[in-house]
Formats: structure tokens, sequence, C-alpha cells
């Protein structure tokens, strides 16, 4: 039998603590986190609560328009190379939250209105725009509202140190949107690329993933395949100037080889990588958990995750010494 | 084309185009099939087309083939493989009869053994689909599926876990680390198995590798299994690598597993690669597979049909390979395909019956997704409904969360939690070595020791003191 501890002595909290919590040093995973006869102590459990609430909230929360257009107007005036046009207010076919969830089909589309609006704007350039940038709430309105001027900005330093000029759209922002949704306004604006940051599937510890999606050529109906991906842009993850970095990169090589997608990675060595719509359950992740179907090995270069700690130096390991 | 089914409500018939069209518009609602187009137009119809599905002849499911079997070898396989002698006690049922007589006392375990191989997917996708989640826990309680390699799985009573030590960069001192907390959490008897955040030969034969030292080092009476793809693995064993279990995802039509890179000869030759190795103790189940509704629509290969009887047949494709263990990953798809709690219930619940029924180390990933609408809570109803199913295993991270793959399962408490309320021990082979470790000292009840083990404490020792977790964040 075990003593019955004294449970009115001060010290008692009912929490048998795990000594191996300090393993955390390697991990950021949910280790060591004691419990209360086998189950979690209450601190844990809340802990968990509020980490699921805010990638509940990142999901559902609609994104503020208009604080962002506001934002977006007065980098506008910082950066002569952004649009000095207004931001154009744009929705996909999805009319709510709850359809867009179970008809990804629909975010992929812009709806009329939004259609009819883009046209009208496509009357005036007289050459095409070299590159459109969309704004897509996607999964996550927290990794907008956090991430997207952020980015923005270091996009047009890192742009700014270009020979070429680039010649911007107006920017567009879309609401309930998926990935492909931003072809539809590349091919409407008359742009030959097409950038869309977009939010991604919220993770319990990374509620504000930003993603970005290259197309060469935007036009409706293209697949996944013709798209280049940079992964998880956050100050924890991917920061500002890396991310914008790397965006450089691919939109100077799209632009030089005049595509985008699987052909621009094997052109460029395996360092950028085409990817899924990461808001979405896509082939690969529909295997299901998990399997990826080509044994494609920069599956996470362009993610910030990965990035920060591929040395792994095999050191002698702690639980084989 | 294949004849179509009719009912009649009062003055109004109901048709049904064909098998397939009366299967689809007969399931429980759910997103996908809404996104297919195959759900039932209203909830009427979805009663009647039971009611139709219920009247059609089990013997009907071998003449009108889903998928053609010219076209699909998941069909060949399921009618090549049909044995008449096992289908005969129940051979003149029809679908309702089939749910009466597997509610029945005469269905007994052994009877359900004897006639596993006579049914098909699509009678064990139909029967299901009029049966209420209690129809699907009583009958799945009652079939009987024991495998082995160098642990016994889905022996009465038993709940074995998968430890899952996933790392977003494959840290190997991360996953170690994630590993000890499940040891210590007396989670790991069905495998450890690492889903690699970088996929390629060099990198899981490092994580085999790792996991292979720590099995030895402890002696854990347990396997490991890098999820990686299956062309992969039969490369490590090329190399040389110390491969337990080989891992493939698979889906019920040829085109799903087209898409996903594989086709069942690719199947066998790793089953025999696996097997050359000789690496099982006490016993030869060397494959391991997840499954998933959904799976085929997004792959785009569903052919029409729903994806409750895409995912049935995926179940063909398993037992033909004799796995260790299987199981389905029923939440992390995401919205499109189960909605909500609800709906992932159902789904888990259904996936295991038929699983069962079919003779397949049946196991499940309770989980969910951020887009989902779940939570904890509906993972702890589907856990023990699960459990009082007679479910072989479940998941087991660090505190649910899973922070390669960006989900949630189920934890290395959660199934402390479930073994204590449901009296189910870990397998057998696993009880002892926790007992004699020190981990827990009364594994069959689940009562951990409060003093970190010797064996393991000798380990932590070498590290250096003072480091403290918020060097790592969360990334």
């Amino acid at each position: 039998m075990v003593d019955q501890p004294d449970i009115h002595n001060d010290d008692w909290n009912g929490v048998i603590d795990n000594p191996w919590r300090r393993l955390r040093q390697f991990t950021a995973a949910r280790i060591g986190l004691g419990r209360s006869g086998v189950s979690l102590p209450t601190k844990e459990m809340l802990a968990f609560q509020l980490a699921h609430a805010q990638a509940r909230d990142a999901v559902h929360t609609p994104l503020d328009f208009a604080a962002l257009i506001q934002k977006l107007e007065t980098l506008a005036e910082q950066y002569p190379l952004l649009n000095p046009e207004p931001p154009l207010k744009l929705h996909s076919e999805a009319v709510d939250r709850m359809t867009y969830l179970q008809r990804p089909d629909l975010g992929r589309r812009l709806d009329e209105a939004s259609r009819v609006l883009l046209r009208q704007e496509q009357q005036t350039p007289e050459q095409p725009f070299d590159l459109a940038l969309v704004i897509a709430d996607g999964l996550s309105a927290t990794a907008i509202a956090h991430n997207a001027v952020p980015f923005i900005q270091a996009l047009c330093e890192e742009l700014a140190t270009d020979k070429q000029e680039w010649k911007l759209a107006p920017i567009t922002l879309v609401e309930q949107a998926r990935v492909a949704v931003g072809d539809d306004v590349g091919e409407l604006l008359n742009a030959k690329t097409v950038l869309i940051l977009i939010g991604e599937r919220p993770g319990l510890s990374s509620p504000d993933s930003l993603g970005l999606y290259l197309t060469w050529a935007p036009v409706r109906g293209l697949t996944d395949a013709r798209r280049n991906c940079i992964s998880n842009v956050r100050p924890e993850g991917l920061n500002f100037s890396e991310a914008a970095y790397k965006a450089g990169y691919l939109l100077r090589e799209s632009r030089r080889l005049q595509l985008s997608g699987v052909q621009l990675k094997d052109r460029s060595g395996a360092l950028l990588e085409s990817a899924d719509d990461l808001t979405e359950t896509t082939e690969k992740t529909a295997t299901l958990e998990h399997s990826s179907t080509a044994a494609d090995e920069t599956i996470t270069t362009e993610s910030g995750q990965a990035a920060a700690l591929h040395s792994t130096a095999e050191a002698k390991n702690f639980l084989l010494s | 084309m294949h004849k179509a089914y009719r009912y009649s409500l009062g003055s109004k018939t109901y048709e049904f185009r064909n098998l397939a069209d009366l299967m689809a518009r007969a399931t429980p609602a759910r997103s996908g099939d809404r996104l297919a187009g195959v759900i039932a137009r209203s909830a009427e119809e979805r009663a009647v087309a039971q009611m139709a599905l219920a009247e059609v002849p089990l013997k009907n499911f071998l003449n009108e083939v889903l998928i053609p079997y010219e076209q699909d070898e998941v069909t060949r396989l399921i009618i090549d493989e049909h044995d008449a002698l096992a289908f005969a006690p129940i051979s003149h049922f029809t679908v309702g009869d089939f749910r009466n007589w597997l509610l029945s006392d005469l269905a007994s375990s052994e009877m359900l053994a004897k006639i596993r191989r006579g049914v098909t997917p699509e009678m064990a996708a139909a029967v299901s689909k009029i049966m209420r989640n209690q129809d699907l826990i009583l009958v799945a309680q009652k079939c009987r599926v024991i495998t082995a390699f160098r642990s016994t799985i889905g022996l009465p009573k038993r709940l074995a876990t998968r430890l899952q030590p996933n790392h977003p960069t494959d840290d190997m001192n991360g996953i170690a680390a994630s590993i000890l907390d499940g040891l210590l959490y007396g989670s790991g008897d069905a495998v450890i198995g690492i889903n690699p955040a970088t996929d390629n030969v060099a990198q899981a034969t490092r994580l085999m590798k790792l996991m292979d030292e720590v099995i030895s080092k402890y002696g854990i009476p347990t396997q490991s299994c890098v999820l990686t793809h299956v062309t992969n693995t039969l490369e490590c064993i090329e190399q040389g690598a110390p491969v337990d279990l080989v891992f493939q995802s698979i889906g019920g039509t040829e085109a799903t597993n087209a898409s996903f890179g594989f086709n069942l000869a690719t199947l066998a030759e790793a089953e025999q690669a696996a097997l050359s190795l000789q690496r099982g103790t006490v016993g030869n189940n060397v494959m391991y597979f997840e499954t998933g509704q959904g799976s085929a629509l997004s792959a785009n290969a569903h052919h029409g049909l729903d994806q409750q009887t895409c995912e049935t047949r995926a179940y063909a494709v398993a037992r033909k390979f004799n796995p260790l263990l299987v199981n389905t990953v029923v939440g992390f798809i995401g919205p499109e395909y189960l909605f909500d709690g609800k709906e992932i219930i159902r789904a888990g619940l259904e996936d295991h019956f038929c699983a069962k029924l079919l003779g397949l180390p049946m196991g499940c990933d309770v989980c969910y997704t951020n887009h989902a609408e779940a939570d904890q809570n509906d993972m702890d109803n589907l856990l023990t409904l699960l459990g009082t199913a007679g479910c072989s295993f479940v998941m087991g991270i660090p505190g649910s969360d899973d922070i390669m793959l960006n989900y949630q399962t189920t934890s290395f408490h959660d199934a402390l939690y479930a073994r204590r309320v449901l009296g189910l021990g870990p397998s057998p082979e696993f009880e002892i070595w926790l007992e004699k470790m020190q981990i827990m000292s009364n594994a069959a009840g689940a009562c951990l020791n409060e003093a970190l083990p010797p064996a393991f404490a000798a380990s932590l020792k070498t590290l250096p003191a003072g480091n403290s977790e918020s060097e790592v964040s969360n990334g």
C-alpha cells in the first residue's frame, strides 16, 4: 500500500511530477506533464484547452478586413513598389465559414460579383502586371492579422533590391478562400504571377502559420503541381525576412524561367518545392497520416520548422547512453 | 449496368440506380458523401434506402460488383479470394437477416471467425449501414483477432498502444524524449511508430536504428516502424536496416492505391522481404496499414461509391497481407469528409466493426484537426466506446498534441484512463516488462510507480542538468 499523503499539507497539490520534464530541452512535445492519478493535472488540462481555443478562434474568427485595408494603405504610402490603388475586397463562392469548411471546391472560386469587379479593374492597364499579391483568410484569420502586413513589408524591401522593375497589381483580399482562388484573381487581373498569402490549418502550438503560394501564368483549374509553397511563415517559424528572401528567389526564378511548380523545383536544384494546399487535406496528407506519396526529400524544406534545426548532430542519444 | 433497386413507401416509389447508389443513399449522413454528391437527398430517402438495403440478399454482393472486375484489382482480390465454404452458413441471408444473426447468440466468437472469409467488404459495409452504434460495438466485441510479432495484440480484455514520438525535424534526442515519456507511462506495446518529417531512405534508416537500439537496450517486447512509403522500407531492407514492420497507407480502390504509389504486388513483395528478416519472436505478422474514410474521394478515385464502402474495401487489401496492426485515422482527414464529433465517432465505430468482422487487428487513431467541429470530449467518447468494443490499439502521444502532423490524438494519459475504467491490460509480454522495469507496480491495474525506474534514471543522469524547457520554442 502507498502511504496516505497528508492532503491538508499546503504542499500537496495532487500532482505527481515527472523528473524527466527537463527533456523538453529537446522537444516542444508535451512531455513530462505529470499526473493526477493517471490523468492530466488541472494546470496542463487547462493549458491544452487554451491552445485548442486559440486554434479554434483562428479558424472561426472573421478576419477584420477594414483594419487590414487601412494597414495596407499606410504601407503603400511608405513603399512606392506597391500599387497606389486601394486594395480590392473579394469573396469566394463559399458564402459562409460552415460552407467553406465542407466545400473546398467553392472556396477555390471567386464569386460572380468579385469577377465583375476584377473585369472592370482590368480594363485600364495597358500591359500585364508582373505580380498580383492576394491575401486570403484561409483557415487562420489570426495568421493573416498577425503576419500578412509584416511579410509584405519585408517582400517590398526584398524586391526593391532587384534590378528589374516589378509592376504590381492592386492588392486583393479574398474572404472564405482556398489557395486556388489566387489563380482566378491573377487571371482576371492579367498578372504574370500570383502570390497568395493564406492562413494555414492551425496546429495546437501554431495557430498563426501563414502560407505563401506562387503560380506563374495563373488561370482557373490549375493543380497544386503548378504551384510553389513557402510554409509556416511567422516569427516563431520562418521569420519575415527569411520568408521574403525565399519568396524573392522564387519570384525571380519563376519570372526568368517563365514557369512555376514542380519544374521550378527541378531546375533550381531542389531548393524549393511545389506543394499541396496546406489549407486542405490533399492527396499526400490524405494518405492518412501521413505517408507522403513520393520520396520527396524536401517536403518541409521551406518551412521554418525544418529550417530551424536540421543539423541533428548525432551525439550519443541520452536514451542509449 | 446492374439493375436498379426500388422501394415503395405508400404511394411513393423510391428508385436507386444500382447497388452502389443504394448503399450510398443508405449511409448515415457525413460531409464527404455530400461533397461527392452521393448522399441521400432527404432524411426519408436515407431511411427508405436502409429498408431497401435490408432486403438485399448477401449473394447479390458477389454478382453485382461495385467497381468492375476488369478495372480494379481490389475488386478482383475480393471476388477471387471469396471463400464459398465459409459463406455457406450465411449465404441465404439478406442484409437485414445478417444484422439479426450477428446480434444473436448464434453468432459466437467462434462462429464469427468461421464465416469471416465468406464476408466481403461490401457485405460488411452494407450491414453496418443498418446498425446503430451499440450494434457496432456489441458485434465487434465478439470478434477475436489475434496477431503477434514481439508482443501479442488483440487478446480479450487488452488494449495496446502505439507510441508515436513524432518530431517536426526528426531530432533524435527529441524523438527519444517522447519515447521515454511514453514508456514511463506504459505506452508502446503495439508498436513504437514514427511518422518521419523528412521522408527518405536515409532518414528512415536512422530512425529505425534509433528505435532498434532502444528496444534492444531495454529489452522491450515490442516492435518498431517508420511510417514511410513501402518502397522506401523495401530499400531499407535491401540495405540491411533493422526493419520490424512495413508500413503503408492503403485505400479501397486500385486508383487510390496508385495515387499512393503502390499496388498489391508491391505489398506482397514487402511482406516477403520483412518475413525474410525473421525478427519476430512470438509471431510473424510484419505489416502495418493505415486507412481512413475519404481517402478515395480525396484522390478522385472513388468511382461514385460512398466513402465508408470505399474504406471497407481497403480491408480486403489489408487482410491479404496478414498485418500485425491496422488502424483507421478517423478524424485526420478534415471536416470536408467527417464534419464533427458525431460523424467522427460514427465513422470510428463503423471502421472498427467492419475490420473486425473481416478479421483484421483493428485499432484506431482517435483524432481530430482544429478545423473540425470536435474537441477532447468527443475523443473521450470515442475512446471509451472503442475500448468497450474491444479495439485492438489506440495511439499514444505526449499530451495529445502531435507537433509534427499538427493534429490531436489520444495521449499516454488517455490510454491509462481507458485501461482503468474498462479494466483492460496491455499486451501480456509488455505487462511483464512494465513490472520488471519497475514502471508499474500492477500493470493490469494501470498503477504507475511514483519513483523513477532505475534503468531510466541511469540514462537521465547522463544529461547535463539545468537546461530549461524554454530553450525550445513551440515549433
